[in-house]
């Protein structure tokens, strides 16, 4: 195959201070335009491996290239080149309380922007339209001008959403994008993501707490667990033997945002609930 | 009262004792009625208030030149102060910190009147040196205050920005600036309030405003005209401490 | 598909741009009026004239004058500096004390019921509110100014001029003091028969001490500083040899006077807070 690689890792390991493992020897290859689910048991490193993706945090052995390149031998300035051409969607975005949604939304394109623009856009919103469009994707183009300290947690999380639309990103990296939102919700959202990706034949990553909903939208699922890699499948081979182990020791498996705590059985099941 | 606090009572009195001994206090001399009469004479020469047309339209320019004074100092020291504020922070690494931060308790530390004293030297008299010294000093303290304010605000939203490609001017006007713009423009009001009594009085070294007409006033002996500036300072210091007040009870 | 019902919503415009560009144009229609009023004027720093009399005043101030006369004289002002900072204070707080029973609503009878001399005390109580504003209100270098001409050059004049300030200072916030934190006790001692003197030594005196001591140890940190200010004006002190020796131009005194106050400001910063913490 011909078609570049966005993502690359190889023996891929970050340790914190102190010797704690966040991520054990990953390998994996994502190429241009692909679609990955990430998914897996709080603390198995799924929010480290984004962060990696996107220069936030660096390796402690390994490489990473990330859309051909290694970010950590770049420059200053080819890096930060780099880096506007990814983009991650917060958990739970950074919003400064004060900033109105419409600023917030417009800072994603602050790396294409020249600094005098920048500057002025503080003053009087250099792109509304720009910023309206891609609010009304996440169907909040209703509030544009409001304060990010007016909005519920899962609005917060949609502006997140809007600003990396706005950017428009080679490389969207998603972490948890819809894990404030309630289900038909977030169902969308991720609609949303995905047709984003296609249209632009851009690739998206993205780790997602609700298992079903990564099946149901992605063809290649990447689970995680105690920082390795569980299994690295198109989702048509993943069975539910394969996410029960993954998921053992929470026994839940999480659906949908909502959880059920089952007694305490060998294997456990997953319920659907719609 | 347990024995700390009478401890604490027996050496501060002790240190007063000998603080009144090394002052020499001429208390006879103060205190006899001579002195005390002619200390009546002097105050009676400050009344009335002289309230001629002419003086009271000086008055009012003198006003206005010490309202001026402060604003401009204030202005100009918080865009100086937020400058000074970012390497102080710690934002560039330890050598401009401690560089910053040196500059910074420098400024701060010399009195707004001995900075006066000096601008004077350089720049004659008039309201500008006086701008100058409130300026540079304030600096020293709004830098400060708005180092203080940049360390405690959150680092994520700039980071947030910066690895999304955004370069680092921008990405601190949109993720950090937000955060302490409200701090700081507090800081700087509480600022401009204490200001506007130092202008009043650093006409005394000449700088300008009513400071320097009390002080020609009272070298050229007439203390009516005195009178009337002190008036007017007392005005001045009492108005800006009720709006301030409302003004706080109206941001609360 | 679309989530939402409602109909497109028109072009709104920035319903924040008009209150800023109105900010902006008033702030910008102040700052004319403003620079001109001060004469501002950077070009006049480096005139010849100046800049010349300036870059040598400068040039002296390394080394820093260090004749054993010179320094004897300077820890005697320091030495005065500190003395006029402390007389100052004490005089302060016996100017202050009686204001702010006076003033007080703390000790208040009518707030809990009729008192028989409320008349009286209101007649006390506006005055000495206003008294402690007047107190306040007129910078203590314009006292000090006015003790100067009035008691002559010395320390006399700061001594004066800081218990006058100080003491409108300290007796305003004791009196804030007692309200903020005693008002209850003072209350129900009174409620029970006693007198304002005995509420206030047993109910509120208690309570409120720690706070009025560390705010009075506060003011005399301020007062040490200030001390060096009126100084100049020729109340005594190290402020004095200072203002002496600039009026000479002698650039080495001026700066060891210099480094001598900012050694002295945190001194009294390092006393003020090794005393409250020594009496928490």
């Amino acid at each position: 195959m011909d078609t570049p690689l966005a993502a690359h890792a190889q023996d891929l390991s970050l340790v914190h201070e102190g010797g704690r493992i966040a991520l054990d020897a990953i390998s994996f290859s994502v190429r241009a335009g692909e679609r990955v689910a990430i998914i897996g048991p709080s603390g198995a490193g799924k929010t480290t491996l984004l962060q990696l993706c996107t220069t936030a945090l660096r390796q402690s052995s390994g490489t990473l290239a990330l859309l051909g390149e290694d970010p950590w031998a770049l420059g200053a300035g080819a890096r930060r080149r780099l880096r506007r051409r990814i983009g991650l969607i917060h958990q739970s975005p950074p919003l400064p309380p004060r900033q109105r949604v419409v600023t917030a939304v417009l800072a994603g394109r602050l790396g294409a922007w020249s600094l005098s623009r920048a500057l002025a856009s503080l003053a009087y919103p250099a792109d509304v339209e720009g910023a309206r469009a891609a609010l009304a994707r996440v169907d909040l183009s209703d509030r544009v001008y409001d304060r990010c300290d007016r909005l519920s947690g899962g609005q917060a999380q949609r502006v997140g959403i809007a600003r990396v639309l706005y950017q428009q990103p080679e490389l969207i990296l998603a972490d948890e994008p819809v894990s404030a939102l309630d289900p038909a919700l977030s169902n969308y959202t991720v609609s949303v993501l995905v047709d984003e990706a296609r249209v632009r034949n851009v690739t998206l990553i993205a780790s997602l707490h609700a298992v079903d909903l990564a099946l149901a939208h992605f063809p290649r699922v990447i689970g995680l667990r105690d920082g390795r890699v569980a299994f690295d499948l198109p989702t048509a081979a993943v069975d539910e033997a394969r996410l029960e182990s993954l998921y053992a020791q929470e026994g839940v498996l999480p659906v949908q945002g909502r959880e059920l705590t089952l007694p305490r059985v060998r294997t456990p099941r997953a319920v659907r609930c719609n | 009262m347990n024995a700390r606090g009478l401890l604490t009572l027996l050496v501060l009195g002790g240190l007063l004792w000998m603080s009144v001994a090394y002052l020499e206090f001429d208390t006879d001399g103060l205190f006899t009625l001579a002195t005390l009469a002619s200390f009546g004479r002097y105050v009676a020469q400050f009344f009335p208030p002289d309230t001629s047309g002419p003086f009271l339209i000086k008055l009012w320019s003198g006003t206005l030149e010490t309202l001026a004074i402060s604003a401009l100092a204030t202005l100009l020291a918080a865009i100086a102060g937020l400058l000074i504020a970012v390497p102080a922070a710690g934002r560039f690494g330890l050598a401009p910190r401690l560089a910053a931060r040196f500059v910074l308790n420098a400024l701060r530390s010399v009195p707004e009147l001995v900075f006066a004293a000096l601008m004077v030297i350089a720049a004659g008299l008039g309201p500008f040196p006086g701008t100058l010294a409130l300026a540079l000093h304030t600096t020293g303290v709004l830098g400060r205050l708005f180092a203080e304010a940049l360390e405690n605000t959150p680092r994520e939203p700039a980071e947030a920005l910066l690895h999304a490609g955004s370069p680092r001017i921008a990405a601190f006007c949109y993720g950090t600036l937000p955060n302490v713009l409200p701090q700081c423009v507090a800081y700087a009001l509480y600022r401009w309030e204490i200001n506007i009594r130092m202008a009043a009085v650093l006409g005394f070294v000449g700088a300008g405003g009513l400071g320097q007409m009390l002080h020609v006033s009272l070298s050229l002996f007439q203390q009516q005209q005195a009178c009337a500036v002190i008036l007017a300072m007392l005005a001045i210091v009492m108005l800006v401490d009720e709006a301030s007040a409302l003004l706080r009870r109206r941001l609360a | 598909m679309q989530l939402s019902a409602a109909a497109p919503l028109p072009a709104r415009r920035d319903p924040a741009a008009l209150p800023r560009l109105a900010l902006t144009l008033l702030a910008l229609a102040a700052l004319w009026p403003a620079l001109r009023i001060t004469e501002f004027n950077p070009a006049v720093l480096f005139e010849p004239g100046n800049a010349d009399t300036m870059a040598r005043f400068l040039r002296q101030f390394v080394p820093p004058a260090t004749a054993p006369d010179f320094l004897r004289l300077v820890g005697r002002s320091t030495l005065e500096t500190l003395a006029i900072a402390n007389v100052g204070i004490a005089l302060a707080f016996l100017i202050a004390f009686p204001l702010s029973l006076l003033t007080s609503n703390a000790l208040s009878k009518s707030a809990i019921g009729p008192a028989r001399d409320w008349r009286a005390r209101r007649a006390l109580r506006y005055p000495g509110r206003a008294l402690l504003i007047f107190l306040r209100g007129i910078p203590e270098l314009v006292w000090a100014l006015l003790f100067v001409r009035a008691v002559g050059l010395g320390p006399t004049a700061g001594v004066l001029a800081l218990a006058i300030t100080y003491g409108g200072m300290l007796g305003k916030v004791y009196a804030e003091i007692y309200e903020s934190s005693a008002t209850q006790p003072a209350r129900a001692l009174m409620q029970a028969g006693a007198g304002r003197l005995q509420a206030f030594f047993y109910g509120v005196l208690p309570v409120a001490l720690p706070e009025m001591v560390s705010y009075t140890v506060y003011r005399w940190e301020c007062a040490v500083r200030a001390s060096v200010i009126m100084g100049f004006v020729g109340a005594g002190g190290l402020g004095q040899q200072l203002e002496l020796s600039m009026r000479m131009l002698n650039g080495a005194e001026a700066c060891t006077i210099l480094l001598t106050f900012l050694l002295l400001v945190l001194l009294a910063d390092a006393v003020s807070a090794l005393f409250r913490r020594w009496l928490a």
